[in-house]
This record gives C-alpha cells, sequence and structure tokens, in this order.
C-alpha cells in the first residue's frame, strides 16, 4: 500500500489516482501509524516552505519520515515535500526543514519566476526513477530549489541557474517537478519508484 | 535543460459540456469535456484549461465534476477559469482537482481577492486573466469586461503591475481586438505586457498561421493558448510543437504520449 501524507496541504486526489496507476492500493492518510507501516509513503506539498513545515510539525510527520528512513523504507518527496527534507529553507525568512539532507533551498536567480512549466533533467549516478525516461520532460511548478549536490544519485535542471531536480539516496528520493501531473514520462517515473516497493 | 514554451489547449465549457466549435471526427461525444482534454493530453498538450461559461450556480456544480474527472484521468496540469469569486470557490476547484484557477472580474472588482488567495494557497496556483484591447490609455491599452464589450476604466499595464504586486503566479492576456480573428496574437499588448511582468506570460487571442506561434514568443509570450485552431482542426497540437521546434524554439515533445 501506497500512502500519501495528508498535512493540510491542499487536493490530493489527482496525485492519489496517479499512483493507483501502479496497481498498488493507495490511502491519502495523516495517521502516522499508517504512514509508518505503508510500503511507500508520498510526502506531497504545494504552497510556502514555513507553511508546509508548520502543517508537518503539526502531526509529528518528521518523526515517521526519519523512522522510516533509519528502516529503509521508501520514502518519495514530491515539490515542497522534497524541499522541507532540507535542513533549511530560505522562502519568507530562514525556516528550520525536517534535515534529512544537509543544505538550504533558495530562490532561484532567475528574471522570470516561478519556473513553471516542462524541463528536462540531466542525470548524475544511477538512476532507478529515470529509467527508460532520461531524456523526457517534467513539469516543474516553484521559485525556490535546492542548488547542493546530496544523496547517491542527482537529476539536474537549470532556470537560469541549475538546482537539484531529483535525489535519490537510498529509500529516501524525492523530485522537484511533479510527477503526478508530468504525463506519461511522470507515470513511468512513477512506476519505477513503485516497482522498488 | 531549458524550459519549455507551454502550448495550451482551452476548452469553454457551460453545463458540464463544451461550447464553441469542437469539430473533431475521432471523438465519440465532441461535448464531452472529459473526453476532449483526454485527447488533447495525449497529443502532448503542455496544459489545459477549462472556462466555466455556466450562468448558473448548478451549472458550476456540474463543472466541478467534470474537474474531478478530468484530474483523474488526465495528468497534465489544468487551470480552470470563469465565476470565481471568492477565496471558498477556489478551495472547491482546487480540491476538486484544480491546479490552478483564473480570476477575472472578481478581481477587477475586490483586488484583494489576489492576495487573499496567495496567502492560503499561493501565487503558484494564481493566473490572472486580462481581457484587454487597444484604447486611448497611458498605455494604448485597456482592460475590458463582459467579453470585451465594455471598458473596466482600467490601464492594461497598470492593472498587471499591480496584480504582480499582490502576487499573483501568472498572467493570461486575452487580446480582445484579436480573438477569434485568426489574424495573429496582439505583438505590441504583449511586449507592453512582457516589460512590466516578472511573471510567466500566456499570451491568448488571435492564433492562426503557425507563424504568429513564433511571433507571440518573439515578443515575450512563456505560453501559448489556443481554443479554435486546435477544436477546429486546423492545427494539431503536435503541428504547432513540429513547427516551433524547428524554428528553435525549446519544445516539450514526449516521445510516449
Amino acid at each position: 500500500m501506497i500512502a500519501i501524507l495528508d498535512y493540510g496541504s491542499g487536493n490530493l486526489r489527482s496525485a492519489q489516482r496517479a499512483f493507483a496507476t501502479t496497481g498498488h492500493d493507495v490511502e491519502i492518510t495523516s495517521d502516522l501509524d499508517v504512514a509508518l507501516k505503508a510500503d511507500g509513503l508520498v510526502v506531497p506539498g504545494v504552497g510556502a516552505f514555513a507553511a508546509c513545515m508548520n502543517g508537518i510539525n503539526e502531526i509529528s510527520a518528521a518523526e515517521v519520515i526519519r523512522a522510516r528512513h533509519d528502516a529503509g523504507k521508501p520514502t518519495l518527496g514530491i515539490c515542497i515535500g522534497m524541499q522541507i527534507l532540507f535542513s533549511d529553507g530560505l522562502e519568507h525568512g530562514k525556516h528550520k526543514g525536517i534535515g534529512m539532507w544537509n543544505g538550504e533551498v533558495s530562490q532561484l536567480d532567475a528574471p522570470i519566476l516561478p519556473h513553471m512549466g516542462w524541463n528536462t533533467v540531466e542525470i548524475t549516478g544511477t538512476s532507478q526513477l529515470f529509467k527508460g525516461v532520461e531524456k523526457e520532460s517534467f513539469y516543474f511548478v516553484h521559485s525556490y530549489a535546492a542548488k547542493k549536490s546530496v544523496g547517491q544519485s542527482q537529476a539536474w535542471t537549470s532556470h537560469e541557474e541549475k538546482f537539484l531536480a531529483a535525489v535519490e539516496d537510498g529509500a529516501l528520493c524525492a523530485t522537484q517537478f511533479h510527477p503526478e501531473k508530468s504525463g506519461k514520462a511522470g507515470l513511468t517515473l512513477i512506476a519505477n519508484w513503485s516497482a522498488g516497493l | 535543460m531549458t524550459l519549455s514554451v507551454r502550448i495550451i489547449a482551452c476548452l469553454d465549457v457551460t453545463d458540464g459540456r463544451v461550447v464553441k466549435g469542437i469539430n473533431f471526427t475521432d471523438l465519440v461525444d465532441a461535448g464531452d469535456p472529459v473526453e476532449m482534454a483526454a485527447l488533447y493530453g495525449n497529443e502532448g498538450v503542455d496544459e489545459l484549461t477549462f472556462l466555466d461559461i455556466s450562468a448558473s450556480s448548478a451549472g458550476r456544480e456540474t463543472t466541478l465534476d467534470v474537474v474531478r474527472k478530468t484530474a483523474e484521468q488526465v495528468f497534465i496540469p489544468l487551470t480552470v477559469g470563469g465565476g470565481i469569486r471568492s477565496v471558498e470557490d477556489v478551495n472547491r476547484l482546487l480540491r476538486a482537482g484544480a491546479d490552478k484557477v483564473s480570476i477575472n472580474t472578481a478581481a477587477l472588482r475586490r483586488p484583494e481577492l489576489i492576495s487573499e488567495v496567495v496567502d492560503r494557497f499561493g501565487s503558484q496556483v494564481l493566473v490572472l486573466s486580462v481581457d484587454a484591447r487597444r484604447a486611448r490609455t497611458d498605455s494604448g491599452f485597456e482592460v475590458t469586461t463582459h467579453g470585451g464589450r465594455e471598458s473596466a476604466g482600467i490601464d492594461a499595464i497598470a492593472w498587471v503591475e499591480k496584480a504582480c504586486a499582490l502576487g499573483v503566479g501568472e498572467i493570461l492576456l486575452n487580446s480582445m481586438d484579436a480573438d477569434g480573428t485568426r489574424a495573429g496574437y496582439d505583438i505590441g499588448m504583449i511586449s507592453a505586457v512582457r516589460s512590466v511582468s516578472k511573471v510567466p506570460l500566456i499570451a491568448s487571442g488571435g492564433a492562426g498561421a503557425l507563424s504568429d506561434f513564433a511571433a507571440a514568443l518573439d515578443a515575450g509570450a512563456d505560453a501559448l493558448l489556443a481554443a479554435s485552431v486546435f477544436h477546429f482542426g486546423i492545427h494539431r497540437i503536435g503541428d504547432v510543437k513540429s513547427y516551433l521546434s524547428a524554428a528553435g524554439y525549446s519544445i516539450r515533445m514526449p516521445n510516449n504520449s
């Protein structure tokens, strides 16, 4: 079963349907026990860094993400759900993230923001997530990003400056783009992730 | 690793049905917005926009259902506009599965609505739709209401600047002079808005020849919206993308869609 963590970050139905295309049962939940025991956990997120961290802290979800990491159970962060895995976020002042990865999430230095639309990625290391969709485009909507390498394998993209589009770090993975909004390439990436559950 | 130009197909929906010229032979039901959305999705469109032109609240409820069904089947970004008056209207649409909403008249009446929506959901969900035409204002462009029939009494460029300051995430610029003419986007208007806007700019109104799409990009548009040229099959999504790609623009050409 795949759990989609509901910590007040808006509509999760389309994410649920996208992950359901893998054949797994998908449950939207704010129950930490369910989130802990699920085969895969998805941490979505839209909105500002601090608001999302407030939502995470309200249900004490950071401990679940850490416990899953320690147990080697797969977790996938999406968009702000990726950003809050870092130690610091600089959106509207400096805020503490969950701190799974050391590094800060800062504004892109670009004349037009948000970075909104489809962009390709450049992969370093061996990627499971991007198998078969290495050359495809994915849908991004964000103004902030992590710009220093973390984890075992990285996907990079650029919008005036280079930033992390995805990280694979053992059981912990994250994408700055929205695979659930990236058409068939996104569904393939989701299937690649779920194949490891 | 360059952001692609977005090609957006716009569908006018009323009481749960697509209206205004859908002329595809390969559809079971040319009036079904969910089927249309899936078809454009398969053709490689980068985003979809539903414009709800329902006159009644029952019609708007039906649109929510259409949004729900579309979001369950079509995994690309969906923007919904038309009749949005409040933060609660935005909330309902987002919960139904819209990724973004576009607001127009309600923001003209009450600009604070922009900051209210942005504070609650973030600027990335909010598209400001501006129906503008050429007029004797400071910039030479004014905002209109009622589908371009009436002046809103506001300079279009001043309005865009104000809306950007209030936090909109994107501008959808509709040329009321060019709309439906297929004589090309209003290039001067696109340049004028581009010069004051630091958020993505969607050009709308007037798409006809393939070269029109390129001209709008050269004027500073980040995304291109069209309705009738797609609905009547004058151009398929792939034709526009192939043309722009060959002309050197960064285009998403999905291999497996």
